[in-house]
């Protein structure tokens, strides 16, 4: 099979042709197309890679969702879904040969089924719009990725979205039921089910992290969970990284599954304070956020063996949230992280690597020695308990060489990540941002393979092309890249 | 604890199937045979593919929560490796005989009382290696919790009946053993029994630590799983009287060998919302607090016709349902678009279609 991409280049009549034949299906309003207010979809959150897109299009059906898909087949016009921009890697950077499919007018949730516990919600409503919504239910969606006020499902879906919460509750793959897809073709197709399994291939799990590559999710129906009875925070400030490191592992293997197990290092914690000051211990190496939720009786035994045990794992200090507001404050301190770090410095990467989590304390190490390096700093914010790393690599983008370094260091760090076992991105998604690393990740085989499972859905290749997964091609040449040196060349 | 034996025939197996490909010979994939009742019966003239010989564990770390075993490796052997560092496969699977292995446990896709209230097994498989239809050894996912890299192969290995590739070895996350487990009886008439039951782990303020539920001749059986404090006071709530031998009880469930399941009629799994009103009459067991409910009745009858939601598996056919077979699908018939895609990720991975050929569904 030829992995290569398609060639998408347009005649100028066939374009003109594309373009009346789109204001037929749409009205006026929801097509943009002039320069002014195409820049505003130009990247996602990662607006290091831009591209301005030829047109945009905001549709307010499913049925206008399937004409749209069915004129980008005929004219094999590249599409690029996006909700509300807030990804990470670039996955819905626009082709500028495309059009950007924006789905923000499918914000509605069409219905709560208090019985099986299910909300079946339109793909551009916000994360915390649906807990919001059934929290006076006493019920609550799961997944909770830091942008949750503004990211929406249906961008969950495109990275298997995680957050905080996910070592107890899961990812999105685990908390999501059924699909509405729009194919590349335009024909409607129901994916999963709103029982718990479904009859042939667990296509749900192929849909959910796809990036956008199979298909068009046009309606989401979402597990709801009720909110535990409980929770309470045991903060831990540890004299070393890996001190804190073994502390996560110790944890784990004294069978407590706690509902989030937070790290912030030294530098991250200092801009917090800065920022918020919730009181996190300022001569710390290290702070755990440690969380424990359910019954009270199981919350009460699990925070005392978790305070013993965190005493024991070396931790010089350790405080259990005394009430709810401490107990909030202390996670409104972790919640803006990535605010707060962006205080104290003009721009930054957020790298995404995950690692098997008894090796945190040396990546962290080896890291740090890798900034050094670059001559770059990066503060270290992230979810211990999946080995989920988020390495903050500060850099500003009006010196001159910052951002190539800043770049060259987040790949080194990716690359680290699969020497020492795991991923280049753990909820992030490749987008474009990690594409070369996949050729690391994975042999040329296995990206053949992800390419024919692409075609499976999407045979014409037109949704989000050039994303995911590189191009056996692209990969020859990345193996062929000069020896990087980021410290010696700059 | 018996050594489990380290073999890797990996490269033998890639070979077999280079050359089933070379000789346009279908392979059926097996190992311990425990499932072969599962799904349309193969090609006569088809080679069996035997896995049971690649064995062995990977990996395993208890402070990682993370086990990687070969596909052959027997199901028995890992539970007691977990069960000896204090934990467990959270999705409680089915063997259904005691040559069960890992590989078949996956490709089924068959998860067991806990599923409801843990997960499936799609929701612990982290990572896979399998051997492709062009005899290609490829690895996906891998060892640690999260991981978005590439599209999710190995959930897509899960439940495919090994019509897409040979499983070799699988990643799962595993779960600690709760402290403690008690089983509760509960006397419920039928009209009540899928109210009681969604109530138990939804709409009660707290919930329970509920993780097993099964519904049989007007008796609710709830098992509480959690710490020594949360259970007894779970206990205390819901009332009910206690259960002795309750493990065996819902391994008896679990491995279909519970009274209900004597018969030599045909058994149906239904899978539904769990809250979808009851009203199969007798003849019915019904677990995972309303989301799997197993049907006993003649082979003429099909059950698709009598559900409108959720899907239906002839699980377990009669001895004279065979003659019918050629008229019933196993499992639930797709859509024509969902079909198509069916049709083209098997043609993806497998092209040259060698693989378990009809075995979920007759042109694929």
């Amino acid at each position: 099979m030829n992995s290569d991409q398609p060639d998408f280049h347009l005649s100028t009549a066939d374009r003109r042709r594309f373009s009346v034949a789109l204001k037929k299906l749409l009205p006026i309003d929801s097509i943009i197309d002039d320069a002014d207010r195409l820049v505003v979809y130009e990247s996602d959150a990662l607006n290091a890679h831009r591209e301005i897109p030829w047109i945009v299009v905001l549709p307010d059906s499913i049925s206008q969702v399937q004409e749209i898909m069915k004129l980008c087949s005929e004219y094999q016009v590249p599409v690029v879904a996006r909700g509300a921009g807030t990804g990470l890697s670039g996955g819905a950077m626009p082709s500028s040969d495309g059009i950007v499919l924006g789905l923000a007018k499918f914000n509605s949730i069409l219905a709560i089924d208090r019985d099986n516990l299910t909300a079946r919600v339109e793909p551009g409503v916000t994360n915390l719009a649906v807990s919001d919504h059934v929290r006076p239910l006493g019920l609550y969606y799961a997944p909770d990725p830091s942008s949750q006020i503004a990211c929406t499902i249906g961008g969950n879906i495109a990275e298997n979205a995680g957050g905080v919460h996910c070592l107890k509750y899961g990812l999105t793959v685990h908390n999501v039921l059924q699909l509405k897809v729009v194919t590349p073709s335009g024909e409607l197709i129901t994916i999963g089910s709103t029982a718990l399994d479904s009859s042939g291939y667990d296509l749900l799990a192929t849909m959910i992290g796809s990036e956008g590559m199979l298909g068009v999710v046009v309606e989401v129906t979402v597990k709801l969970l009720p909110i535990p009875q409980t929770a309470k925070l045991v903060m831990a400030a540890f004299k070393s990284v890996v001190e804190a490191g073994d502390a996560v592992s110790a944890i784990i293997s004294r069978g407590i599954i706690p509902a989030g197990l937070e790290m912030m290092d030294r530098m991250a914690t200092k801009a917090v304070e800065e920022f918020v000051q919730v009181g996190y211990p300022l001569d710390a190496a290290a702070v755990l956020l440690c969380e424990v939720d359910g019954g009270v009786d199981e919350v009460d035994g699990h925070t005392e063996i978790l305070t013993e045990l965190l005493q024991k794992q070396g931790a010089y200090r350790v405080r259990v949230a005394q009430d709810e507001q401490e107990r909030q404050e202390l996670w409104r301190g972790r919640k803006s992280a990535f605010s707060a770090v962006g205080r104290i410095s003009p721009d930054y990467l957020c790298m995404d690597g995950t690692i098997p989590r008894h090796r945190l304390g040396q990546v962290l190490e080896e890291i740090s020695d890798l900034a050094e390096s670059y001559r770059l700093q990066v503060a270290n914010v992230f979810h211990a308990g999946d080995g989920n790393l988020h390495p903050l690599i500060l850099y500003d983008a009006n010196k001159a060489d910052e951002l190539r370094r800043a770049m060259q260091l987040g790949a080194e760090i990716l690359e680290l990540c699969v020497a020492r076992g795991g991923t280049i991105t753990g909820e992030h998604g490749v987008g474009i941002e990690k594409i070369d690393q996949m050729c690391v990740q994975f042999t040329d085989a296995e990206i053949a393979q992800f390419h024919q499972l692409k075609a499976s859905f999407d045979p014409q290749g037109i949704l989000n092309p050039g994303k995911a997964v590189p191009t056996l091609s692209r990969c020859r040449e990345f193996s062929h890249r000069p020896v990087r040196n980021g410290a010696a060349t700059s | 604890m018996k050594q489990i034996p380290d073999r890797d025939a990996s490269h033998d197996l890639a070979g077999a199937v280079e050359q089933a490909c070379r000789a346009e010979r279908a392979l059926n994939i097996a190992a311990g045979r425990t499932k072969d009742f599962l799904g349309n019966r193969p090609d006569v003239d088809c080679q069996l593919l035997d896995i049971s010989g690649h064995t062995g564990i990977l990996q395993y770390d208890p402070s990682e929560l993370i086990l990687r075993a070969r596909a052959g490796t027997r199901l028995a052997e890992i539970e007691e490796l977990l069960a000896d560092h204090g934990q467990m496969l959270p999705f409680e699977p089915p063997h259904f005989g005691p040559a069960a292995t890992l590989g078949g446990c996956v490709a089924a896709g068959l998860s067991g009382p806990r599923r409801a209230y843990t997960g499936a097994v799609r929701d612990f498989v982290l990572g896979v290696t399998i051997i492709n239809g062009n005899g290609e050894i490829l690895s996906f996912g891998g060892q640690v919790m999260k991981n978005v890299a590439g599209y999710d192969v190995s959930r897509l290995m899960v439940g495919s009946m090994g019509t897409l590739a040979v499983i070799l070895d699988v990643s799962l996350k595993v779960l600690p053993l709760p402290q403690l487990e008690k089983t509760r009886v509960l006397e419920c008439g039928s009209e009540n029994a899928i109210e009681t039951m969604c109530a138990l782990c939804g709409s009660c303020r707290p919930p329970y630590p509920v993780s097993a539920t099964c519904y049989y001749g007007e008796q609710l059986y709830v098992r509480l799983s959690s710490t020594e404090n949360a259970v007894q006071t779970a206990i205390e709530k819901i009332g009910g009287e206690g259960l002795e031998h309750d493990q065996r009880f819902w391994q008896e469930v679990r491995e279909q060998r519970h009274a209900f399941f004597e018969s030599s009629m045909n058994f149906w799994r239904l899978s539904m919302p769990p809250a979808t009103p009851y009203r199969l009459s007798a003849g019915s067991l019904i677990e995972w607090g309303g989301a799997q409910r197993w049907l006993k009745s003649d082979a003429a009858v099909d059950v698709r016709t009598q559900i409108e939601v959720g899907h239906a598996t002839l699980f377990r056919r009669s001895s004279d349902a065979q003659d019918h077979a050629s008229s019933q699908q196993i499992f639930h018939p797709l859509s024509a678009e969902l079909m198509q895609i069916h049709r083209r990720l098997k043609q993806s991975f497998d092209p040259h279609g060698l693989f378990n050929k009809g075995r979920m569904f007759r042109d694929l």
